[in-house]
């Protein structure tokens, strides 16, 4: 079996599991909008104030979701001790990788694209130039999800994952959160020349992540 | 030890001998660096006394850097298969601990002399912002290191978390420089207040790096016999756990779990 | 005769705790063999020592040709494993959470469908697996081993929770995976149920093996060791229906 089509099973498997326990959009996807409202409590809505700020509110909140989205996939992997089913079932450490942070990208696109929606409307944000912001976005969720899958499965065996892994993981995915505000700025102004070089930077971000992870994951697994 | 394992063991990194020059060598640098730098070296023009934070400021941060280099190094030779060692590990493991003190010094002492100079505690400066994510970033694989696990297991997954933070780190350094001069004309280090550097300063500078690092040298030595020491009675431990159990008692040392 | 299993003074860490402290254990090609012995005695951990799945500390071992102090990987394929719990997802169904293993396996569709007849699965193939009471789970996990064709089962309390049919399922296809000459070893409390279909009993004591019955003949008086029994520690997971 190829690297993709094994990829493509664990990546089934979950987005699967995911649509039926419905744990993102119940749990994950309020969590997002009651944070949007938290914030225009925190920051008055009145002055332009959250329109201004809206890429960097944005940027928070989808890192705050991907580290539920990390814990959650690795729960599944811990319930009934499927991660030993998992192990045996002889699979290959970068194909796992590829499956499970490719799921936690499509369920993290998902969420930004309902997060989005709560920007425009609550914070009157406007999308001037969509191509980069769409791009921006795309490397960004990939970085993230490769990032956050690598440390959940560092972390699958300790008791203190839930803890570890926010600590462990925000200061890696700093540049994302700074690359993909800054690119959703310049979208948002009109200027999506300022935009590229971060996307850029998004990019080698994303790719080093996901050839880190490719490497690493299967060495890791095996001491969860 | 009677192990296996006892390839992989080298018990210290210097002789105690050794260990005691280097360390009493720190010390004559030091004493010198305080002379040098207190008395000798004048005060900057601008700045006046508190550039003086300088002879400490600057070979802290020199020491940071040379300290997670040690610790991404060491990271790199454990996880190639070839070269496969514990003594990688513990050396990157010391080598974290001093890195992120020295970090935090290095933050602590810019602080203490940008309040005179800059007139706040902060400022978001791209140097400062990202040595502050290298802080977090190594207290972060420090907090790994702490979680209880088999010494390999415990090696593996650290030396993933150090070559991550290692690579992250002129991601960190590019985005946040470029962030702070895509959107601020003027930085906080006004050129006119750069310093000058005159001959004792400059000896004082020099002073100050030399003594950090056969300070750090020192340490890493002391931190490494104790991990030896540590591992020594953990393996004691085992030795007299599986005799106590094949002998169909219940072993009582170190029956803590780990891991799920 | 080839030997499936060889372990020699085989050492197994639980954290800092020694479950397996020196196992000499040889199984061949055909054989089935009862693993017994107390609470805490080591079975789990010697069958997830033989699934490679922890890493054996100190001494020899041999799984399937496989070297486990080299490579314990590479075997796991061909091996069934049935642990305390079915590694299987709440969320999936049994003929889902089935295809799932039997497709990561590489093993064909066909064979899912001969499990679920072997243990009679076919009416809750549309359930999910968080649905399933204790003794279906175990039926949902002795098909998934099954499904995926392995010449070395590993089966820990198999019995447990299991009602009289599917006790009497699970025995035929012990018999039948016996004829195949593939190896069996089953971990359990249950002698009765177990030494029938066992050609050779292994008695394990505080992570030794300590007495090697020959030949199923049913010994008048159980030979099972009287030690007292071992305080269950945290990190010797014991499965959820063992009862001594």
């Amino acid at each position: 079996m190829s690297l993709l089509r094994e990829a493509a099973l664990i990546a089934g498997k979950d987005l699967r599991i995911e649509a039926r326990a419905r744990v993102v959009g119940q749990q994950v996807v309020p969590f997002g909008l009651i944070v949007l409202l938290l914030f225009a409590f925190a920051l008055d809505p009145d002055r332009g104030v959250l329109t201004r700020v809206a890429p960097g509110l944005f940027w928070v909140t989808v890192l705050l979701a991907s580290l539920l989205g990390v814990s959650r996939s690795f729960a599944l992997e811990a319930d009934n001790r499927a991660r030993d089913a998992l192990r045996m079932s002889g699979l290959d450490g970068s194909s796992i990788f590829l499956g499970k942070a490719g799921a936690l990208a499509v369920e993290l696109l998902a969420f930004e694209a309902l997060l989005t929606l709560g920007v425009v409307v609550l914070f009157d944000v406007r999308l001037a130039s969509l191509p980069p912001l769409i791009l921006a976005t795309a490397a960004a969720t990939v970085g993230l999800a490769a990032a956050g899958t690598l440390y959940g499965v560092l972390a699958a065996g300790i008791r203190a994952r839930e803890t570890l892994v926010p600590v462990l993981l925000l200061p890696v995915v700093a540049p994302v959160l700074l690359g993909a505000t800054r690119a959703w700025e310049a979208s948002i102004d009109g200027v999506p020349g300022d935009a590229w070089p971060w996307v850029g930077l998004l990019v080698i971000f994303a790719t080093l992540f996901v050839g880190i992870g490719m490497l690493a994951f299967g060495p890791l697994l095996e001491e969860s | 030890m009677i192990d296996g394992r006892s390839a992989l063991r080298s018990d210290r990194l210097m002789a105690p001998v050794a260990r005691r020059v280097v360390g009493g060598l720190s010390v004559v640098a030091l004493v010198a660096l305080v002379v040098v730098g207190l008395f000798v070296a004048p005060p900057d023009a601008f700045q006046g006394d508190a550039q003086r934070l300088m002879y400490l400021h600057v070979p802290a941060a020199w020491l940071a850097y040379l300290a997670f280099g040690v610790t991404a190094v060491c990271s790199a030779l454990y996880l190639w298969g070839r070269t496969r060692s514990l003594v990688w590990d513990r050396i990157a493991g010391a080598s974290a601990e001093l890195g992120v003190v020295f970090t935090g010094l290095t933050l602590l002492l810019g602080s203490l002399w940008g309040r005179p100079i800059w007139g706040v505690w902060w400022a978001w400066d791209a140097r400062l912002v990202t040595t502050a994510v290298l802080f977090f970033l190594y207290l972060g694989y420090l907090a790994l290191r702490r979680i209880p696990a088999a010494l390999d297991v415990r090696a593996k997954r650290c030396g993933v978390a150090a070559l991550i933070a290692f690579v992250d780190v002129p991601i960190v350094h590019f985005s946040v420089t470029w962030w702070r001069t895509l959107h601020q004309e003027a930085t906080v280090f006004n050129p006119d207040l750069d310093v000058q550097i005159e001959g004792t300063m400059a000896l004082a500078l020099w002073l100050g790096v030399l003594s950090f690092t056969l300070l750090y040298v020192y340490l890493l030595d002391l931190r490494y016999r104790l991990e030896v020491l540590d591992e020594d009675r953990d393996e004691r431990d085992l030795e007299a756990a599986i005799a106590e159990r094949a002998q169909g008692g219940v072993p009582s040392a170190g029956t803590v779990g780990v891991g799920s | 005769m080839s030997l499936v299993v060889r372990l020699r003074s085989a050492v197994c860490l639980l954290g800092r705790f020694p479950a397996l402290a020196g196992v000499d254990l040889d199984v061949a090609a055909g054989e089935t063999v009862l693993l017994s012995g107390g609470n805490g005695a080591g079975k789990t951990t010697l069958l997830r020592l033989l699934a490679g799945l922890i890493p054996l500390e100190r001494g020899e071992g041999t799984v399937l040709g496989v070297d486990l102090g080299v490579d314990r990987r590479s075997h796991r394929r061909r091996i069934g494993l049935v642990g305390p719990e079915t590694g299987c997802y709440d969320d999936l169904t049994v003929r889902e959470n089935l295809e799932f293993a039997s497709r990561v396996a590489g093993v064909g569709a066909g064979a899912v469908d001969e499990a679920m007849a072997a243990f009679d699965l076919g009416r809750l193939a549309d359930v999910r697996h968080g649905r399933l009471s204790t003794g279906q789970r175990r039926r949902l996990a002795l098909a998934a081993a099954l499904a995926r064709r392995p010449d070395l089962f590993l089966l820990d309390e198999p019995h447990a929770g299991l009602d009289a049919p599917a006790r009497s399922h699970l025995d035929r296809v012990l018999r039948e995976t016996a004829a195949d000459g593939r190896a069996v070893l089953i971990a359990s409390h249950e002698l009765d149920l177990v030494r029938p279909v066992a050609d050779r009993e292994v008695v394990l004591v505080n992570g030794q093996a300590a007495g090697v019955r020959a030949d199923g003949s049913p010994p008048e008086a159980p030979e099972t060791p009287t030690t007292p029994e071992t305080p269950e520690t945290p990190e010797t997971p014991e499965s959820p229906g063992a009862s001594t």
